[in-house]
């Protein structure tokens, strides 16, 4: 009963190569000297500059900033990426363990103080935010660029759907089996959330990994520049240079993509799942 | 092994709303209880409070000589089985049947033999490595009642166990539960809605509704003497045929028909007629006329229906009676149910066993 | 991928099902089963409640408070002036014009992003051979952060080598990204539309594919015409995701769009397009205006307030059929 339009194609190819072109692109004028790319312009074809261009953002002190390789922001960003999405996971799974496994009195009241924080996002209290980063000492701190970014109830509000939807029986089955809130936790929530644990880390990894405007705010000290921060630093660089290094800035933006991309591609299936069903 | 004491027990719900009003049952050793009734009716809470998963708001629930009240389910010495199963999905077979012994401190080597012994009667051995996931319906089904069997405790509770489970599987698993009960004689509490599982089950049968006890009886007690309306229809398939009859002096009339009663009412009652306690009028003999309306047929026997007067009426008859589109059928003298047309309750009156045209 | 966990995205459907479910009868316990502990579900709690107490309730504590103070610039002190800076933010040109060019920008990348992604969605949801491949290209994009979105732009809007200059000069359209006005809000659009079409992909993607075969096969039945088909019976369907996916392009474009606009910007802000959230950064860190830019904070803190009630309500009519 169903058949496919050769429209249907058309507009689906040029759709993906609208999206996916200027990522190609980028990657391949990465490829090339700098002093090619201002001559001819962006490259559609591999360059053979890859190895050196590169290894100059990695390894290279200097660069951009002066201080910091390619290597140090990569590895911050991942510290960003991992150490947001695991304390996110921990705080929120706790915390919506609490909310929905527990009678208690305040639990009301606790679930609105929690999920009040999604109203306000993090760009518009960004001043008094830096100022108390500021009088806790935590500039240039991983704390600092890490912890902040938790204070949203986005992973307990997930959690927290997950968990209702589990169902009631696996907790009586186990109160009925001996079990307490602590080994309950342990032996069967956690176990069970696994795949959703997957999806979030993933969303989580990369909104971490995106991070541009906290950063750029929490780091002055360049040893805690992550990738983002180093792609606003190309830019004030450029300000005045004759040649700017088009090929450096493009593999850094590369560099930038591949984890978060790779990351959401590979695992597309749980990403998906846990995007759009945790909606539910 | 324990009796199960439910003395006047009440469920009332913070909002106000009492789902059970004073219940008291007693429940021998070895006994194997159905609640049943509609939807709502308090089955499961009542089942959910001697298991320990609903508060009791009043009266005591005592499970051997022990007030379980304030226990922890974990320490009422019960087990349950759910109708979604409730296996732990992450766990394989094993671990699921072992998992209530190991909280218990149970010893390893212990823990092994039960489980190996639960599987061997359910025969799930060949499944104990699997997750439930890649078990059916009905293996699943036993491998929640092995999670049950392994602990052995003093009562099961079964809440509407078979449900999830397709007609034929129903039958066949409601089989093994009853087999497996007299083997093992673990006094057993049993929550269905559906009224033939629970004749087919019981040694007793507690028939709820609206939060209380209609009837109390054997299976077949509850059949035949049949304590109010709401019974006599929730019991039994096709539905027991409830109709509009009239008692004058002594005698009821209805579809044409007399048969003196002996009862002291007089006015409307409701009367109760079994569909297969019906049968076509031999020629010569007076009858009431059914306009026949359309027939079920079943293979051994068939449904007809149709109306008698005003008030509809199903009758069970062999596919060997002819069909006529009025027929001519008796009134069972001997099986007539007499209820108050207002409130419901059986009328407690021997029939008299003459019919005469009026 | 900002956009997708920012907090507001998740608060207006939270709220609305909150909201349902206090009107409800019954008050849909969590579980009909709870553990009872006293002490426990604060040790639960506790992490949470400790970084949003320290990182959430504090600054937008004093977010407002300051809003009501003109800080002295050299930090000697400040005074309380009322509602002196929301009546000075409210009033000022350059506050009315970045206003205006943020509602004009919201529009037009809510409006773009969410109708290619629908047609995408659609076109992917029909064809059959290659889907996944269409599907994985489609949604690679997704996880570009907005600064690396717009740096990339940047290169294809740039005077020297983008190649949309050199084709736009074929038109006869000398584009000067960063030097025009009109030209930079362009280039800021497109880019900010390019990043956001794959999640609204994704979203009405799985929207499509939610609807029952059952039901599509009735319309088959019932409607020849494959347009009408969609029109009458997979919108409204789909209106749900929609409307969702309205809220958070919203609030992609006011809140998450910062990257793109930073980069594009390259800190000349002056003659430059940017949005409100990007004069908030501006006054409060570059302007060092305290007071203005937190009261320029809880407007926009209104808005998102706005937003949620809006959604809060249409939702509260689904709810029945939905």
């Amino acid at each position: 009963m169903h058949r496919t339009k050769p429209l249907d194609h058309v507009i689906l190819i040029i759709g993906a190569l609208f999206l996916v072109m200027p990522v190609v692109v980028a990657f391949m004028t990465s490829t090339h000297t700098a002093a090619e790319i201002h001559r001819q312009g962006l490259q559609i074809l591999p360059g053979s500059h890859l190895a050196e261009t590169y290894g100059t953002v990695l390894t290279q002190r200097g660069g951009f900033t002066g201080e910091i390789t390619g290597m140090r922001m990569l590895m911050n960003s991942f510290i960003l990426g991992i150490g947001f999405a695991v304390g996110k996971i921990v705080l929120s799974m706790m915390a919506a363990y609490a909310l929905v496994y527990f009678r208690f009195r305040a639990a009301t009241f606790m679930f609105w103080v929690i999920f009040t924080t999604l109203l306000l996002p993090l760009e518009v209290r960004i001043m008094p935010s830096y100022g108390v980063m500021s009088d806790l000492h935590l500039l240039n701190t991983y704390t600092g660029l890490i912890v902040p970014l938790l204070a949203s109830a986005t992973g307990t509000f997930y959690f927290r759907q997950f968990f209702k939807s589990i169902p009631d029986e696996l907790l009586e089955a186990a109160r009925i089996d001996g079990a307490g809130p602590i080994k309950f936790f342990i032996d069967v929530i956690v176990p069970l959330s696994k795949t959703m644990i997957a999806a979030i880390f993933i969303i989580m990894f990369v909104y971490g990994w995106n991070q541009y405007l906290w950063p750029m705010l929490m780091t002055t000290d360049e040893s805690f520049f992550t990738l983002m921060r180093g792609i606003k630093s190309i830019l004030q660089v450029w300000v005045g240079s004759q040649i700017p290094d088009y090929n450096q800035a493009f593999a850094m933006a590369v560099l930038a993509i591949i984890p978060p991309v790779a990351v959401v591609v590979i695992f597309q299936r749980w990403f998906i799942k846990g995007l759009t069903e945790s909606d539910k | 092994m324990a009796k199960i004491t439910i003395d006047n027990v009440v469920k009332t719900y913070a909002g106000g709303n009492t789902a059970v009003h004073g219940v008291t049952l007693d429940i021998q050793d070895g006994e194997f209880i159905v609640l049943v009734g509609p939807s709502g009716c308090g089955k499961s809470t009542l089942l959910r409070m001697v298991a320990g998963l609903e508060t009791i708001s009043g009266g005591e629930v005592r499970i051997g000589e022990r007030r379980v009240n304030d226990l922890d389910p974990a320490d009422r010495d019960i087990a349950m089985v759910f109708q979604n199963y409730a296996l732990y999905p992450h766990m394989t077979v094993r671990e699921n049947l072992a998992y209530g012994l190991k909280n218990r401190g149970t010893a390893k080597a212990e823990i092994e033999a039960r489980v190996a012994e639960a599987a061997r009667m359910l025969e799930i051995s060949q499944y104990l490595d699997r997750k439930p996931r890649a078990l059916s319906g009905g293996q699943r089904q036993r491998v929640a009642m092995g999670r049950a069997i392994v602990r052995k405790p003093a009562a099961f509770l079964f809440d509407e166990p078979l449900s999830n489970l397709d007609a034929k599987l129903r039958v066949t698993m409601r089989g093994e539960i009853r087999k497996l009960q007299k083997r093992l004689g673990t006094t057993s509490l049993y929550v269905t809605h559906d009224q033939l599982e629970a004749m087919t089950l019981a040694d007793r049968l507690v028939v709820l509704n609206g939060g209380r006890i209609e009837q109390i009886g054997k299976p077949l007690e509850i059949y035949h003497r049949p304590a109010s309306t709401f019974v006599a229809s929730f019991i039994g398939s096709p539905a027991m045929n409830l109709v509009d009859a009239r008692i004058d002096n002594g005698t009821l009339s209805f579809g044409g028909l007399t048969v003196a009663v002996g009862s002291a009412v007089n006015g409307p009652v409701t009367l109760g007629l079994r569909a297969e306690d019906m049968q076509v009028a031999p020629p010569g003999q007076a009858g009431m006329s059914m306009q026949v309306e359309y027939i079920e047929e079943l293979g051994a026997q068939r449904l007809v229906h149709g109306m008698v007067g005003d008030q509809a009426l199903t009758v069970t008859l062999s596919p060997a009676v002819p069909l006529t589109d009025v027929m001519q059928l008796t009134l069972p003298a001997d099986r007539l149910h007499l209820f108050d047309a207002q409130t419901g309750t059986r009328l407690h009156a021997e029939p008299r066993r003459v019919v005469q045209p009026a | 991928m900002a956009e997708l966990t920012s907090p507001p995205a998740a608060a207006p459907r939270m709220m609305a099902r909150m909201a349902a479910r206090l009107r409800g009868k019954a008050a849909d316990p969590a579980k009909r089963v709870q553990f009872d502990s006293r002490l426990l579900p604060w040790l639960f709690l506790a992490p949470q409640l400790a970084v949003i107490a320290v990182f959430f309730y504090w600054p937008s504590i004093q977010a407002v408070q300051s809003s009501f103070y003109l800080e002295d610039p050299f930090g000697f002190g400040s005074t309380f002036v009322g509602m002196a800076n929301y009546a000075d933010a409210l009033t000022s040109n350059s506050y009315q014009r970045v206003a205006r060019f943020t509602a004009i920008f919201t529009v037009l990348v809510t409006f773009l992003s969410l109708s290619l992604g629908l047609l995408l969605a659609v076109k992917a949801d029909a064809v059959i051979r290659g889907a996944a491949t269409y599907k994985t290209l489609l949604i690679s994009v997704y996880a570009i952060a907005p600064p690396v979105a717009g740096l990339i732009g940047m290169m294809f809007f740039d005077m020297h080598i983008g190649p949309f200059v050199k084709l736009a000069a074929w038109f006869g359209w000398d584009m000067r990204v960063g030097l025009n006005y009109f030209d930079t809000a362009f280039a800021m659009i497109f880019v900010s539309v390019w990043k956001q079409i794959p999640y609204n992909f994704i979203f009405f993607l799985s929207g499509l594919q939610a609807v029952p075969v059952s039901v599509r096969e009735a319309a088959f039945i019932d409607c020849k015409n494959g347009w009408t088909r969609f029109r009458t019976v997979v919108m409204p369907l789909l209106a749900p995701t929609a409307f969702f996916l309205l809220i958070i392009n919203i609030t992609y474009a006011l809140f998450d769009t910062f990257g793109v606009i930073d980069v594009m910007v390259k800190d000349k802000p002056a003659n430059n397009p940017i949005t409100l959230v990007y004069k908030v950064y501006d006054d409060g860190f570059r302007g060092n205006d305290i007071g203005g830019s937190s009261a320029q904070s809880v407007i926009l803190m209104l808005v998102v307030f706005a937003l949620t009630i809006v959604q809060f309500r249409f939702l509260e009519k689904r709810i029945h059929y939905g």
